[in-house]
């Protein structure tokens, strides 16, 4: 786990998130979730919170927060990208999507580019098999891909920034 | 609302559904996204507005074929409903000015439906003069179309799912009042056992028995829950019909937790599929509003309320011990299962778990009757199947057909083919957890039984297609290194089994295989097919097993020749241009992610092996077939 100074982050959110489902400690998998969503990822302070609110051990919020592939207990860069590796990808050429965005951004999957702009990450599947190979970048999905295009649709968002 | 009242409802959607004005639909199920509907839907509501033409527009869900998105649907008062295909946004509004002139663009249409009571519930039949649709053809002479009979997936596409009156507008809700004031629960349970509905998760399993063990069952509260993880990657029925036709699953799981005496469940929706959830969570405040979920419901003594919980990205959690660990809040761990999750499930309370799709049935079954769902299908398997047709065919999408159909003719009639004419080499069925099929078994009729005696399994109904350009070898090492990946760890055989065939495997594709190794690896198989706790390890060893038994020459030669028949397998695999038949058009040149291929116009071009990542880019756009293996 990346060290985070406690007094950087805003435990507030997390709070939020643990009111809206009543603190009750059944509902881990879905307030990690949400927890995520609002920090982008899941610092050890909040892992901590969400332990000491729903009065679990903390090895068992690590033991969840480890096991599910979504979670994320490294920062994340403000886009996701994640190339979906379902079956019907995969035969489509996944394969070559990832290593071209390994390619472009010069890192391995899990990793975040230096400006933290980007994060790579891969998908069971998206269940959007019929315009395989598919992958994601933030919330837009980018269907029929080649690894030829890969490089001009990250190019648009480098220049967004 | 009230029984009554329900009724007097559904006649007014109907009217609202059928009113006197044009309806426009575009289907914004995640294919239609993806494919840029929402630029459609948007241009179609500006356009409308700017005309201040009195149109109802509607964002719907999805027809099935995916491939032919974004798709827009026009219903004009007494004529047949037009779908149109492949629809720009600038298409959609010149759509909008053509349908203020009487102007159909028919050349745009990909069917026409004259009967609705094909697809809903509703009565609503055209005849005579189609103004210049005729040539459009016909929903059931489309070919895709052609064989299917679509029960589960019914109204997907045709309705809004966002709004509970289209689904009441098509009968929805209909089979939930009569049960709640006509039949006795263990009455329903005898329907459906007799119906012969089987569990379309992957397993089978009778779903009256099912049911009537947990009504069986001591202890309160009971549990009722749906099984929306679909984790098999290239299966995405469950998410079509979550999205689209999101009340037929609450009304399935309503008259299930009727029938069984529960008054709670949870709908465990995987959270890769972001819209089914939205979807869903829609549906529920809906039916709750409208007195059709929640407490007393149609006035009634019966009270059932459902919650979201969403998976968190672990295969295993589709099996059901795994996925009731995940929603008490645990990793998605499965146990052994001395007591059956129908004494003690979730919170160690009665559960009844179904699929998405097996509940999607329930409604039709009550309102048809259980011996005309019996009609359709084989001997040991009832009704219909959806089927995610993906892969290398012409048609890409949901194909569902009555139990008992052929491979051959989902492959080769709904689906259209292998794409680009290629040879047909296996069809995969059943996820990481089913088996590949050689051309041999293309007669195979499907259904439960014939599929698991082949090798396979129906699994949730992913059906990939392969061509001569797939290795089977790297399919087999793509399933095993997802089990790896997704092996929760509790069981040695699993974990442990599957890791070494992985290992093995990779060794394979790389060339540095033995062929000891072969049968070192028929013998791990079995091993962890035996020796496993839970459904994901049983069925592990399919994908390879099957592979080994059609396709072991293709194994022999990774191993012996160190070449990939396919192409496939970047170390085994060499791409060299045939410069006799090479036409010099630049396409390889511009396609090479890595540009490494030279040429000018009207020179033979060339690949620089030092650089190639063979990749196949140039082989796949390569017009003429002039890329190669060495």
């Amino acid at each position: 786990m990346q060290a985070t100074k406690t007094d950087e982050i805003d435990l507030a959110k997390a709070d939020e998130v643990i009111d809206k489902y009543g603190g009750d400690k059944s509902w881990l998998v879905m307030i990690l979730q949400d927890t995520q969503q609002a920090y982008n990822w899941l610092p050890k302070p909040v892992l901590e919170r969400v332990a000491e609110r729903l009065e679990i051990p903390l090895s068992h919020v690590y033991n969840v927060a480890t096991f599910y592939s979504s979670f994320s207990l490294k920062e994340r860069g403000q886009y996701i990208i994640r190339v979906c590796d379902g079956t019907a990808c995969h035969m489509r050429g996944s394969t070559w999507l990832y290593d071209a965005v390994r390619r472009e951004l010069d890192i391995e999957e899990g990793g975040t580019t230096a400006d933290r702009l980007f994060t790579f990450e891969t998908v069971a599947c998206l269940g959007a098999c019929a315009l395989a190979p598919v992958l994601t970048i933030g919330p837009k999905y980018y269907v029929h891909v080649t690894p030829e295009q890969v490089g001009k649709a990250l190019a648009s968002y480098r220049k967004r920034k | 609302m009230s029984v009554k009242e329900l009724a007097a409802r559904q006649a007014s959607a109907r009217a609202a559904f059928y009113a006197k004005k044009i309806r426009i639909g575009v289907g914004v199920g995640t294919c239609g996204l993806a494919n840029g509907s929402r630029d459609v839907l948007d241009g179609i509501r500006d356009e409308v507005a700017k005309t201040g033409l009195d149109y109802v527009v509607r964002g719907t869900g999805c027809v099935g074929f995916c491939q032919e998105e974004p798709m827009v649907d026009v219903l004009v008062p007494g004529l047949p409903r037009v779908f149109y295909h492949r629809i720009s946004a600038d298409h959609g509004r010149d759509l909008v000015k053509g349908l203020a002139q009487g102007d159909f663009h028919a050349d745009w249409a990909l069917m026409r439906l004259d009967r609705d009571q094909l697809l809903v519930e509703t009565d609503r039949d055209v005849r005579g003069d189609l103004n210049g649709l005729a040539k459009v053809p016909r929903y059931e002479d489309v070919p895709f179309y052609k064989p299917q009979l679509r029960i589960a997936l019914r109204n997907c596409g045709f309705i809004d799912p966002g709004n509970v009156d289209e689904y009441l507008a098509t009968g929805g809700y209909s089979a939930l009042a009569k049960v709640l004031t006509s039949v006795q629960p263990d009455e329903i349970i005898d329907w459906v056992e007799k119906s012969g509905l089987r569990g379309r998760g992957g397993g089978g399993f009778d779903t009256g028995r099912k049911w009537r063990s947990c009504r069986k069952a001591h202890g309160y509260p009971k549990y009722v829950l749906c099984n929306g993880d679909e984790g098999d990657p290239g299966a995405f029925m469950d998410r079509s019909v979550m999205e689209s036709n999101p009340h037929a699953v609450l009304e399935g799981m309503a008259i299930g937790a009727y029938a069984i005496g529960s008054d709670r469940g949870y709908l465990y929706v995987r959270l890769e599929y972001p819209l089914a959830v939205e979807n869903l969570a829609i549906a529920i405040r809906q039916a709750e509003a409208e007195g059709l979920l929640g407490r007393n419901i149609l006035g009634s003594a019966f009270s059932f309320a459902v919650r979201i919980s969403r998976g968190a990205g672990a295969f295993v959690c589709g099996e059901s011990t795994a996925l009731m660990a995940s929603i008490e809040g645990f990793s998605g761990e499965p146990r052994a299962k001395h007591i059956h999750t129908a004494e003690k499930g979730l919170f160690d309370k009665p559960t009844n778990l179904n699929n998405v799709e097996t509940w999607a049935n329930v409604p039709v079954i009550i309102n048809k009757g259980w011996e005309w769902f019996a009609g359709i299908g084989t001997e040991n398997s009832k009704g219909t199947k959806v089927f995610s047709v993906v892969g290398k065919v012409k048609n890409t999408g949901l194909v569902e057909i009555p139990m008992g159909m052929t491979l051959r003719q989902i492959i080769f009639e709904a689906a259209g083919g292998i794409a680009d004419d290629r040879p047909f080499k296996a069809v995969q069925t059943g996820g990481p957890s089913g088996g590949c099929l050689p051309a041999a078994e293309l007669d195979l009729p499907v259904d439960f039984d014939r599929l698991t005696e082949a090798g396979s399994m129906m699994g949730s109904g992913g059906m990939i297609v392969m061509d001569d350009r797939t290795c089977m070898v790297e399919v087999a090492r793509y399933f095993t290194d997802f089990l790896r990946k997704e092996s929760c760890g509790k069981c040695t055989a699993c974990r442990e089994g599957v890791l070494r065939m992985s290992e093995i495997l990779e060794r394979i594709v790389i060339g540095k295989g033995a062929m000891e190794d072969i049968d070192l690896l028929q013998e791990l198989c079995l091993y962890v097919r035996d020796n496993s706790i839970c459904g994901l390890g049983k069925s592990a060893p399919n994908p390879t097993l099957s592979t080994l038994k059609h396709f072991r020459d293709e194994y022999v030669a990774h191993v012996k020749d160190h070449k990939c028949p396919a192409g496939i397998c970047p170390t085994l695999t060499t791409f060299v241009i045939n410069k006799e038949t090479c036409i010099a058009c630049g396409k390889c040149r511009k396609a090479c992610p890595v540009e490494c291929i030279s040429g000018k116009k009207k020179v033979p071009h060339e690949i620089d092996q030092a650089k190639c990542i063979k990749c196949g880019s140039c082989r796949t756009i390569c017009p003429v077939d002039a890329v190669g293996t060495a």
